[in-house]
């Protein structure tokens, strides 16, 4: 029995600290391993080179992370003899670790030790200390209100805290220009501040009930509150896809990707790919790249990215291939993902036989959409609670939005229970639907022709709500002729080269270009935010032009860190003075990390994907039953038990619905599945607030 | 063709689709409505699906029987896989009155045909391990008792009588029944009207509203019981355990391990809460979990699943009303008191041959007993 497995962490980082872990031992199927005291054991697992957590009672599909959100019981793990999501249980010295291999048996020692249940008032619940919950209780505390914000995580700050972009929006409004990571300390200190609010981490919501009480496991107990007021700002969870493979250890979502990388300093892949344009699997991409992993390529099914382009030319930039108009046919490997297999789509989204390609991937990462966490709020409605949403919950938009719109609902809701401070103000309501609007029309581009003096090349065409560099500019040069958050940026004559708008432009699309001291080898100054310590001033370069196009080679100057910069380096690069306005960034992908297997592996059925990945059911049953008139969701649950599973429809729910819209069949013609009580599987000992001798 | 059906039965849950299955294969031209999208979206999904004859009423003891019979040989005879176990029931006692109870009941439920005895607490440990021993006298233990899936039984059951020629027609609500000269001529839904010889009312929870079309009182008021469900584990018990004691909140309360290691349980409130209500309460698992924890210590690391509210459709003397009322030709199978599932394919066999002529000897007795227009007297004491 050894600990000399290579410990797969993430040792230095462009944005994030790492500090040298504090290690412990524990044992897994026993063997000896070391792991980070406090760690969740699943990401120890994964620091361990471990993926493969066990194997599924009903057909031995092997079995790992999915959610990595406490959320999915996908990666249940036998731990010191009780079964536990591995994802949301820390690591303490001496842990013995097991795999799940098929049904285990119930533990026979004494359950948790807690206090009997009992029941507290409040004026306001919110769950969720993402960014909405958090900009809700903030403005809730201002007013007095008795408030108790709830989260399921150690910390407050949702998602945010596996931001290591810096965020769009406002700077006024909603922090932009800051890196959401920094923003979650920053919310979390005001918060700090409000006596009226309490604050319950690793406090998970059970379940609204109809006599108005709100179930909350606390890791003191189990706790009901009555709350005069609802708000959910539980966010979203990710949309899933079905496809052969898609079960596999090691394919799973951004979100999951991000927790294990961002937050837990996991060197969790080598090399990834990725499904889904929008901004998260843009984004994800990018974190990827900067945690040091190599990214093989996106698709997207639809003819161009739904996010940010700036997001997607940032990318593209690093040497990531974008295949638009492609889809994911399979995933292959055996217990773990070992590649992927790609092909273009017709009109109708359909593959297009003989366009298949493969590629080598550890990891693949889902990142096709986002779905409100919104039952809560939905049975909070049914049994006239009142009660209202906030952030992604109520509808999906950039965690900008949901801060605006958490504060706009926690100053409504103080109103309601007549602690007004003052009404949301007027133009409010219209700020926070400019902070949600998706990516907007792109503009024609073209690069500034000038060849003297110095001056910022804005290689953002699309409207979006981002402004920082119009309120950055000491010289007030930047602004806009559309909307004031919208509108296409432009320059107007009178730069000093100062480099802020290079360094606080959250798309990374600003570059600064000075013909001062060598008009024909001028300097263009680019943001960097991957690891930087091996650049040296004389190395060449390899350039690109905005979408990733190469523009050859240039010598690197100098690396600068702006202070105040918020950890973004700028390279100054000396470039040929024909393309100086048209460099964008620098290429850190080789083609080969890129390039797809001579030929295409031969994927499996589609009719073997899996849609309730709990209970194993694949997309061939569940259609087999559509085809025989099935159209009661409930019904083709009990038939196929899809949906009865630990997560409670969490993942299958939707992917039903869609296999049934795949099928032709009318949305009017579906009923769909009746939501019921636990939001998370409990144990009894919990509430019987008795424990056993 | 005539348009007329021999029997339309009313609801597809726990009774009507064993009803239409048998009156189905009787040769019988059969409809079944049911207000639901689907079979077996009332009460028979809220089923815990725990079957027993062990009852206190010889009458249900034996339609339990035949439904025993059922479940247990239909995968070898029907193939489907309706999740049968025969792991038996035991009635646990912690205190003298129960033993005494139970122990009372037991010549007649012999003399029903129920294989049961009474076993002392070392036979209890060993049939439920783990039981929590201080107090424990013994209990009853019936073997030939099981469980099975609720809604996989519908399933099978409302295939057979597919095949049988049965139609099927769900999201239909009974809106009104035509009587006339003492006779149900036709079974009116907000899509159709349906002339028929007979009417089968299985309608649940809704039976005195539904009775009441045809005319007939039926004394059936549903309460509320809340239903759980835990993850799955390794087989660690056996039976359907049953605790009848009555404690501040709550009166019995019950449990076993399905098939798929998932163990489900049930409570009853006290006082009932009455009227019909599906919603989730705060109440169910801090009512129910100590009583769980407290007889079964290792169930306190069993993680609960899902809970659910369903409706025990309950009669005065807690014994179902199946025969005629109101009208010659309207047939009731109702009051099953949340036992509809365990007594729904002997109820169904039953109602099937009073239709068709063909009762057995002793079906006049059962019949008798559970007359809908009987005098309530006594009370079933396990409820």
């Amino acid at each position: 029995m050894s600990t000399e497995r290579t410990q797969r962490r993430i040792a230095s980082h462009p944005v994030l600290a790492c500090p040298e872990p504090e290690y412990v031992r524990f044992g897994f199927d026993g063997e000896e391993l070391m792991g980070r005291r406090g760690e969740m054991v699943s990401s120890a697992l994964f620091a361990n080179g471990i993926r493969v957590f066990g194997h599924h009672r009903a057909d031995g599909g092997a079995q790992g992370i999915f959610c990595a959100n406490g959320q999915c019981s996908q990666c249940n793990l036998l731990i010191d003899g009780v079964l536990q999501k591995g994802c949301v249980t820390a690591l303490a010295e001496g842990m013995d670790v097991r795999s799940v291999e098929g049904l285990t048996a119930l533990a026979e020692k004494p359950g948790p030790d807690v206090p009997a249940p009992s029941t507290v008032e409040t004026d306001v619940l919110v769950i969720g200390a993402g960014p909405a919950g958090l900009a809700a209780a903030l403005e809730l505390g201002r007013a007095g209100a008795r408030t108790i914000l709830v989260d399921d995580k150690e910390r407050p700050g949702g998602k945010l805290v596996l931001q290591t972009h810096k965020f769009f929006g406002s700077e006024e409004d909603c922090y932009a220009g800051t890196r959401g990571i920094e923003i979650a300390s920053i919310l979390a200190g005001q918060l700090a501040s409000q006596p009226s609010v309490e604050v319950w981490t690793s406090s998970t919501v059970l379940a609204v009930f109809s006599d108005g009480l709100v179930g909350v496991r606390r890791p003191g107990g189990y706790v009901l509150v009555r709350p005069r007021h609802l708000l959910t700002a539980s966010g979203a969870r990710e949309k899933s896809l079905v496809f052969p493979g898609n079960t596999l250890p090691g394919v799973y979502g951004a979100g999951a990707f991000q927790t294990l990388v961002n937050r837990d300093l996991i060197r969790s892949s080598d090399r990834i790919f990725i499904v889904g344009g929008g901004n998260v699997g843009l984004i994800a991409a990018y974190h990827a790249l900067q945690a040091g992993m190599k990214v093989a390529g996106l698709v997207e099914a639809m003819p161009s990215c739904g996010g940010y382009k700036v997001h997607a030319d940032k990318i593209r930039r690093l040497g990531v291939p974008i295949h638009t108009g492609h889809t994911i046919l399979a995933a292959h490997g055996t217990e773990a993902l070992e590649a992927v297999t790609i092909a273009g789509v017709d009109g109708s989204f359909r593959p297009v036989p003989g366009t298949e390609r493969t590629f080598r991937a550890d990891t693949l990462l889902v990142a096709v959409g986002l779905d409100p966490v919104n039952e809560f709020h939905r049975k909070a409605v049914e049994f006239g609670i009142p009660a209202s949403m906030a952030g992604d919950a109520e509808e999906i938009a950039e965690a900008s939005a949901a801060m605006f719109s958490g504060r706009i609902r926690g100053m409504e809701i103080a109103c309601s229970l007549g602690l007004c401070l003052e009404e949301p103000p007027a133009d409010w309501i219209e700020k926070g639907a400019v902070l949600k609007s998706p990516g907007g029309a792109v503009h024609p581009y073209s690069v500034p022709a000038g060849r003297e003096g110095v001056f910022p090349v804005l290689h953002c065409m699309q409207e979006i709500p981002c402004n920082p560099c119009m309120t950055s500019c000491p010289k007030n040069l930047i602004g806009t002729s559309g909307h004031p958050i919208l509108g296409i940026p432009e320059y107007s004559e009178g730069c000093i080269g100062c480099e802020k708008c290079v360094s606080v432009c959250p798309g990374l699309a600003i570059t600064l270009v000075d013909f001062r001291k060598d008009p024909a080898r001028p300097t263009v100054s680019i943001p960097f935010e991957l690891d930087s310590t091996g650049l040296k001033a004389g190395m060449g370069l390899e350039l690109t032009d905005r979408e990733g196009g190469s523009l050859g080679k240039g010598v690197l100057l100098a690396t600068r860190e702006v202070p105040g910069g918020r950890r973004t380096v700028l390279l100054r690069i000396a470039v040929a003075a024909e393309i100086a306005s048209r460099v964008a960034g620098v290429r850190v992908q080789t083609d080969a990390d890129t390039a797809p297997e001579p030929e295409a592996w031969e994927a499996p059925l589609a009719d073997d994907a899996i849609v309730c990945r709990c209970e194993r059911v694949t997309a061939g049953e569940i259609r087999s039953h559509l085809r025989g008139g099935v159209r009661d969701l409930n019904e083709l649950k009990a038939l196929t038990r899809a949906g009865f599973g630990a997560c409670g429809g969490k993942t299958c729910r939707m992917l039903l619905a869609r296999i049934a819209r795949e099928e032709g069949i009318p949305p009017s013609e579906i009923e769909l599945l009746t939501e019921r009580p636990l939001f998370a599987e409990t144990p009894l000992g919990f509430f019987s607030g008795r424990c056993p001798e | 063709m005539s348009n007329t059906y021999d029997v339309v039965v009313i609801g597809a849950g726990s009774a009507g689709t064993p009803a239409a299955m048998y009156l189905a294969s009787a040769g019988l031209r059969v409809l079944c409505l049911d207000r639901n999208a689907s079979a077996g979206q009332g009460s028979n999904k809220c089923a815990i699906g725990g079957i027993r004859a062990t009852h206190s009423e010889p009458s249900k003891v034996r339609l339990c029987l035949d439904s025993i019979s059922t479940f247990s040989r239909w995968r070898e005879e029907e193939g489907d896989d309706i999740g049968w176990l025969r792991g038996g029931y035991t009635y646990v006692a912690y205190e003298q009155k129960t033993a005494d109870l139970l122990k009372r009941m037991l010549p007649v439920q012999r003399a029903a045909g129920l294989d049961i005895d009474w076993a002392g607490p070392e036979t209890i440990a060993a049939i439920v391990p783990g039981i929590a021993r201080e107090g424990l006298l013994g209990g009853t233990w019936s073997p030939g008792d099981g469980s099975a899936s609720p809604m996989e039984s519908v399933y099978a059951f409302c295939r057979k009588a597919r095949r049988a020629g049965a139609e099927f027609r769900f999201g239909e609500a009974v809106t009104g029944m035509e009587v006339s000269g003492g006779r149900v001529e036709a079974v009116v839904t907000g899509s159709g009207r349906y002339p028929c010889g007979w009417v089968v009312n299985c309608s649940g929870s809704q039976a005195r509203e539904v009775a009441g079309m045809a005319g007939a009182e039926v004394r059936v008021d549903p309460d509320c019981h809340e239903a759980g469900v835990t993850e799955a584990v390794e087989r660690f018990f056996t039976p359907m355990v049953v605790d009848i004691r009555r404690i501040p909140g709550s009166a019995n309360y019950y449990f076993y391990q399905h098939t798929t290691g998932q163990v489900v349980f049930c409570i009853t409130p006290d006082p009932p809460i009455t009227g019909i209500c599906t919603r989730e309460t705060s109440e169910f698992l801090p009512l129910v979990a100590p009583r769980m924890v407290g007889l079964l210590p290792r169930l306190a690391n069993l993680k609960v699943r899902r809970t659910w509210r369903g409706t025990y459709p309950q009669t005065p003397d807690g014994s179902p009303l199946i025969g005629r009322v109101g009208p010659g030709n309207h047939v009731a199978a109702l009051g099953m008191c949340g036992q509809g599932f365990m007594l729904g394919p002997g109820t169904g066999a039953l109602v099937s041959r009073l239709i068709t002529g063909a009762l057995r000897p002793g079906d006049s007795e059962v019949l008798t007993a559970l007359d809908p227009a009987r005098r309530f007297g006594g009370e079933e004491a396990l409820k």
